[in-house]
């Protein structure tokens, strides 16, 4: 029989007590550094936040010369070009996911998925110089004059198609953000697709339904959660993007009627003027838009999370 | 027409709108890889990789940069994958289930998708305020704080992935719960901590907009820490913005290259994994 050195067990213990508490703080700073975000972003824009009140989030003024800021120009160049980039790339997506998972044959099927998930992995300054040398001459050139002119003079939704043809601005960046999204929509619609179980699809081509009943009738229904879970996910994505935007948007903190014109985002705005900011109300102003978009998206990717964890419980009982 | 007819017309139509909207999505992918692809090996020199980053006008390469980007991408692996590694441990070895676990898990993914840029700005805020100026040191923080989440989340999947009787066969020995991890499930884990890596790697080489507030950039050859750097991403954001044709052409060659590395990288990971996967139902 094994004798057991009691100051080897002793020892062990120590061992494993040290390497838990180890994992145990490792994993608190997780929680350690959202919280740290947190309070930092608070303490950085509270100046602004004092000085402003609840006007900075209501006024549209950005004047570094006389100090005043309000951040209503970036918050609605944020929600636009994000908003146009989800009308662009939601519908793209879906069809994408649908092809890969009801219509496209075996063979194409990994390589395209697999195409679709690396390009999911590009850096986003790429996306951005690309909108600037690329997309915007051609939009300027041959795009944006024919919605100045066969859009424009419609009322109400001309309104947002006149000026002249800058290139760069709200439209362009909400595309080049639709283009950088898409991928990453497309590869998760795509696996939600996928728990779909075949039994059910098999009935529904059992009751001699097509395959786009099926599809609209049995797989949409079914990961409706998890759609809406990828969804936010890429809008989350599409606010939070800064270096995409910063190439095409033209860092102007005005708010204009048509989607020709240059604007601003939060992120491209912080991109562009933080290390330039001189004085404390201007960087404090830059720290309170990043405490904004921060509560935004936190506020977007927790939903997204909460159904995508809706779905994983289903999929898993 | 029938009710049958229009149902095969509908159908018809929708599945074409799929296929259009694929050929679509692809096509802008495609057309976005073959002006990288195009300018990039224009601007492409032994040059880029013996000279440091020049002033406006003149030619030049992109050594420091290059430099620079490597250092720091390097040095934030080493600080952030052993923390994300640790807490991965943590939620899949001792957490598990717990209400600790469940709020750890729902906060990782949220830093796991939050902007970048916010990170940028908090990191500002500890570090480069209190020491005064930009520096490297502070963009590899920025980096590794990026890499936590990412390896976190690869770690837990990838040890859930170890069998539950290999534990219990090294519990039953007698093993404390950290020798079985060290002995028994990180070595069976291995290949997938090592595609976790990868992935954390390709993930932050990319990153620009946290390094713009931490690292900056630095015209000139510089190793110090303590001082602003330059890196590629951030030569890459001033160079294309500028008027200059030189300095495009550079930046251009320096997204080919970060995209290059970043492509491989993926595809690397990618290659263990279904590895991974064959030899996985090889043995069953």
């Amino acid at each position: 029989m094994a004798i057991i050195d009691p100051r080897h067990a002793a020892r062990q213990l120590i061992y494993e007590k040290a390497f838990r508490s180890a994992t145990l703080a490792a994993a608190m700073l997780v929680l350690l550094i959202l919280g740290g975000v947190a309070v930092s972003l608070v303490r950085g824009a509270w100046p602004a936040l004092e000085h402003f009140g609840f006007g900075f989030v209501t006024r549209e003024i950005w004047n570094p010369v006389t100090d005043e800021y309000g951040a209503l120009g970036p918050i609605y160049g944020t929600l636009v070009t994000s908003l146009i980039a989800m009308l662009l790339a939601v519908p793209t997506a879906f069809g994408i996911a649908l092809f890969l998972t009801e219509i496209c044959p075996p063979v194409l099927k990994r390589a395209i998925g697999t195409a679709v998930e690396l390009l999911a992995a590009v850096p986003s300054i790429i996306f951005g110089i690309w909108g600037l040398f690329v997309l915007a001459p051609k939009l300027q050139r041959y795009v944006q004059p024919w919605l100045i002119e066969h859009i424009g003079p419609i009322p109400l939704v001309g309104r947002l198609f006149q000026g002249p043809p800058f290139g760069i601005g709200i439209l362009t960046a909400g595309i080049v953000l639709a283009i950088m999204v898409l991928p990453f929509i497309a590869a998760t619609m795509r696996d939600v697709f996928d728990t779909v179980p075949a039994m059910l699809k098999e009935s529904g081509y059992g009751l001699g339904a097509t395959t786009w009943e099926v599809i609209w009738n049995v797989v949409v229904p079914h990961s409706r959660v998890g759609m809406l879970g990828g969804i936010m996910l890429g809008l989350g994505r599409a606010l939070g993007e800064t270096m995409a935007v910063t190439f095409v948007i033209g860092n102007a903190h005005r708010i204009s009627a048509s989607l020709l014109a240059p604007g601003t985002t939060i992120s491209s705005a912080i991109a562009n003027e933080f290390t330039e900011a001189v004085g404390d109300l201007y960087t404090s102003s830059l720290i309170a838009l990043g405490l904004l978009l921060f509560l935004i998206t936190f506020a977007v990717i927790a939903i997204a999370q909460a159904m995508l964890r809706r779905l994983e419980r289903r999929v898993g009982s | 027409m029938n009710r049958r007819t229009i149902r095969k017309i509908r159908n018809g139509a929708f599945l074409t709108l799929s296929v259009v909207a694929t050929c679509v999505g692809l096509a802008c992918l495609a057309a976005l890889l073959w002006t990288l692809l195009s300018h990039g090996i224009e601007g492409m020199s032994l040059q880029l990789f013996t000279q440091m980053t020049p002033p406006p006008g003149s030619r030049g390469g992109l050594l420091n940069a290059l430099y620079g980007s490597a250092v720091m991408t390097v040095l934030g692996i080493l600080m952030g994958s052993p923390i994300g590694m640790l807490a991965g441990t943590y939620l899949a070895e001792y957490g598990r289930a717990s209400s600790l676990s469940v709020l750890i898990r729902f906060i990782n993914d949220i830093l796991l998708s939050a902007p970048s840029i916010i990170i940028g700005l908090f990191i500002y805020e500890i570090l480069v305020m209190r020491m005064g100026h930009f520096s490297a040191i502070a963009g590899a923080v920025a980096l590794a704080v990026i890499a936590i989440p990412v390896t976190l989340r690869t770690t837990e999947d990838m040890l859930n992935l170890v069998p539950a009787g290999m534990k219990d066969a090294s519990a039953a020995l007698g093993a404390y719960p950290w020798r079985t991890v060290l002995s028994v499930v990180y070595p069976a884990a291995r290949a997938g901590i090592v595609t976790g890596l990868l992935l954390a790697v390709a993930r932050v080489s990319g990153e620009t907009a946290p390094l713009l507030f931490t690292a900056l950039n630095n015209q000139f050859w510089s190793t110090k820490l303590d001082a602003p750097m330059a890196n590629l991403p951030v030569v890459i954001f001033q160079f294309a913005q500028s008027p200059y044709k030189d300095w495009q052409e550079l930046a251009w060659a320096g997204a080919l290259i970060i995209t290059a590395a970043i492509l491989l990288l993926s595809v690397g990971a990618r290659l263990i994994l279904s590895l991974l996967q064959t030899d996985r139902s090889a043995k069953r």
